[in-house]
């Protein structure tokens, strides 16, 4: 097009013709965008090195291996007031992960089903969810985390009062408190039996799909592999003489002692975060579900599947197709909402790093452009799984 | 399932039993379903009813009434701070010049938001124009002897819905930039755009204001300061516009090459032939997606209480967390259910009209 332009141009002739052409404007303007931003760009590094030279503060990535000084309510990798300030990062950024990993589960079962409830044949429960999606999408979801930490958390007992639910767990207002695993060789054994169960499931996974291609036999591979991933450590669990020791959380002089200790923020910040992410998965749910054409389910009516067997095995096998795309966009909302954790206290990324490391150390552009490349890398590598996956979800031939 | 025989055979009853024959009952599962619904329904809004009715505190001077055991709701509270809520610390005298600057807007809002009022050029020009002139000195005084009101004392759901509309008028056109850069032909504008567009839509908005409140200063020459609000605004409408950009690159990749080389062909400049041409085809398409970026974002102004803005969430919780004169059990309940109520009677009204919207335009497709 740009080369048709320039042939098409009236004949050139010397002088200032070149001004009306659109190749030479494009490439004037693009100079002209490209200084300007050079400017702004050298205007701001000159600035900001202006600005700390008078604040006394010297840059770079020196001050990662400085102690920190501050302790971290949880912490998935041992990490002490004398750890460095890069440790406090892994810290951080594990807690944004762990909150991610869960939420994204729990947010996509509970999608789901209110996704499906909204076209529940039954009056009553398709009203229900749909009161659920416009309450809970139109309330920012700040304003939800606050209120479940400082309103709704705030009615359990004080630690004192610590309340008991059965199976040896406490609940109070500073946690949730389940006995522990004791560290030990069979936890290793455990670990190692359970990862084995999840490769041989998988495994089965991928036989089975390859003898339904390319010999029509149908294997329920998703129960035996479910059952391999659960008895396999149940195995080897009794094999080693059911050795395992647990540490049982007990009522303390102050507060409930020992135990595996789940803090009232992460608890909050789950909630939050599933509670608001599944109203806007339930949506997408819903259009994908609705975006299947009517003759499908008619013809898998046709062919004598039950209603269950239809949703199943022809349904929702084609809406995933349209659920996917939107289905990650909600993941990575939600692992950058997670960040919202810093109002409520839990130690994600952006609390620990973008805030007390910021504040101790001082060096405001580092952590921040850090902290930016961390949630930019989370969402580009989100993006080319789920895009993998979308891939291998779409109609071979097409 | 009732299937056709037993329906004809069926006596006709009252159209409600049958109703509810058909939609609730017409399976064991079904009745199960409508059981737990009805269980559901029976402990959440009776227990509501309880909280926020019954057992609620109406009358009080502070903390204590709401403090009995078995209270409910602590209305008092809200009564108490309603003037903090909706103006912040606003100086009292001075609160007419909010109200008269909504009024003004609602003037301005009202009658283009109804697609059958005429004039809508001259209405769009004022509140594009004429508003945010009059909204600017009538806030911030300085002029007309009206006296200074600084930001700083800007507060509640003033600062809420300055943020938001400040955001929504400067994330629009900057959106329509980015996106129309973004499918440029000059490789160098769409680096540009899309570097920007992915760099910020990867990212969360609390980064993207920690920026803008702790580094745009640096990037400034030592002797500027900005103001607070003006830098969360600034946070805001970039954050925005990122997402803009991509609702609208979505209508104009919807628009036939046709209409683009129907105006090429009539010879109009590319400003000419995005203005005139293709933008309004392309923004008609995706209304529904601009008003739930704008959703978005009012939903959004939350988090400027995260950089020590007082929004009327910021000013909600500052009351429920540090007057010690209102500190009760019900406290923090009653405020936050004030200020998610208000969130979302504005948030479900604009998805109802864009709802509206677009209904409106796919029977004006269907009726072409």
């Amino acid at each position: 097009m740009r080369g048709a332009t320039r042939d098409a141009g009236v004949a050139r002739r010397a002088g200032i013709d070149w001004l009306y052409d659109p190749y030479w404007r494009g490439v004037v303007f693009q100079l002209a965008l490209v200084i300007v931003l050079l400017a702004i760009g050298y205007e701001i590094v000159a600035n900001v090195a202006a600005n700390l030279k008078k604040q006394n503060v010297a840059s770079g990535f020196d001050f990662l291996g400085r102690t920190s000084g501050f302790d971290i309510s949880q912490k998935l990798i041992s990490y002490e007031n004398t750890s460095s300030f890069g440790r406090a990062f892994w810290v951080g950024l594990l807690n944004t992960l762990l909150v991610a990993g869960i939420g994204i589960v729990l947010a996509t079962v509970l999608g789901f089903v209110i996704g499906l409830g909204r076209l529940s044949p039954n009056w009553l429960i398709a009203r229900l969810s749909l009161a659920y999606v416009e309450i809970v999408r139109n309330v920012p979801l700040l304003l939800q985390l606050l209120f479940w930490y400082f309103a709704a958390l705030r009615s359990l007992p004080m630690p004192l009062d610590s309340h008991e639910i059965g199976a040896g767990a406490y609940i109070n207002r500073r946690g949730l408190y389940l006995p522990a695993a004791v560290e030990g060789v069979a936890r290793e054994t455990l670990l190692v039996a359970a990862l084995a169960g999840i490769a041989l499931a998988l495994c089965l996974l991928v036989i089975a799909r390859r003898q339904r291609l390319e010999h029509g036999e149908t294997f329920d591979a998703g129960r035996y592999g479910l059952a391999i991933v659960f008895l396999l450590p149940l195995a080897a669990y009794f094999w080693q003489g059911a050795p395992l020791v647990f540490d049982y959380p007990r009522l303390g002089r102050y507060n409930v002692e020992g135990g595996l200790v789940i803090l009232p923020e992460l608890a909050a910040l789950l909630t939050g975060l599933v509670v608001y992410t599944a109203a806007f998965i339930a949506e997408i749910v819903r259009a994908g579900i609705v975006g299947v054409p009517r003759g499908q389910r008619e013809a898998a009516a046709a062919l004598g599947l039950s209603r269950g067997q239809a949703l199943r095995l022809v349904v929702v096998p084609q809406a995933m197709r349209i659920i996917v795309p939107p289905l990650t966009n909600q993941y990575l909302n939600l692992t950058k909402n997670s960040s919202l954790a810093v109002a409520i206290g839990y130690p994600d990324l952006v609390s620990v790093f973008s805030g007390t490391v910021l504040n101790l150390s001082n060096q405001a552009v580092e952590v921040i452009l850090i902290t930016m490349a961390v949630y930019l890398a989370l969402s580009l590598s989100t993006s080319l799984v789920m895009n993998a996956l979308n891939a291998r979800l779409a109609p071979a031939g097409r | 399932m009732t299937d056709a025989a037993s329906r004809w055979e069926r006596p006709r009853r009252l159209p409600g039993i049958d109703w509810a024959r058909d939609n609730l009952l017409d399976s064991w599962s079904n009745a199960l379903l409508t059981v737990a619904g009805l269980w559901l329904i029976w402990i959440v809004g009776a227990g509501f009813i309880d909280w926020a009715l019954v057992r609620a505190v109406w009358e009080g001077e502070d903390g204590r009434a709401c403090s009995v055991p078995g209270a409910g709701a602590c209305w008092p509270f809200i009564k108490a701070k309603m003037g903090l809520f909706l103006y912040g610390r606003y100086p009292e005298a001075e609160r007419w010049r909010v109200g008269l600057t909504y009024a003004l807007a609602l003037a301005g809002l009202g009658p283009l938001m109804i697609p059958r009022v005429p004039g809508k050029l001259w209405l769009s020009l004022y509140m594009l124009v004429v508003f945010p002139i009059v909204a600017f000195v009538l806030l911030a005084g300085g002029l007309l002897g009206l006296p200074v009101v600084k930001t700083a004392n800007w507060g509640g759901l003033l600062v809420t819905l300055v943020v938001a509309s400040v955001g929504i008028a400067g994330s629009f056109p900057l959106g329509i930039l980015l996106a129309l850069g973004r499918r440029s032909a000059l490789p160098a504008v769409r680096w540009v755009s899309t570097g920007f567009i992915e760099l910020v839509r990867g990212v969360p908005l609390i980064t993207v204001l920690f920026m803008a409140s702790v580094m745009l200063p640096l990037f400034l020459p030592p002797d500027i300061t900005i103001d607070k609000l003006l830098r969360a605004l600034i946070g805001v409408a970039l954050f925005s516009a990122a997402y803009l950009a991509e609702v609208i690159r979505g209508g104009l990749q919807a628009i036939p090459k046709g209409q683009y080389e129907a105006a090429d062909a009539l010879g109009l400049s590319y400003w000419q032939k995005m203005g005139f041409v293709v933008l309004p085809q392309a923004l008609r398409l995706v209304i529904p997606g601009i008003v739930n970026s704008f959703i978005s974002l009012f939903k959004d102004t939350s988090l400027v209480l995260i950089i020590g803005l007082f929004d009327l969430l910021g000013i909600v919780q500052q009351s429920i967390q540090s007057d010690s004169k209102w500190f009760s059990p019900e406290t923090a309940p009653t405020g936050y259910f004030f200020a998610g109520a208000i969130f979302w009677v504005f948030c479900f009204s604009m998805s109802r009209y864009s709802a509206f919207l677009e209904r409106r335009l796919a029977s004006g497709e269907r009726r072409e």
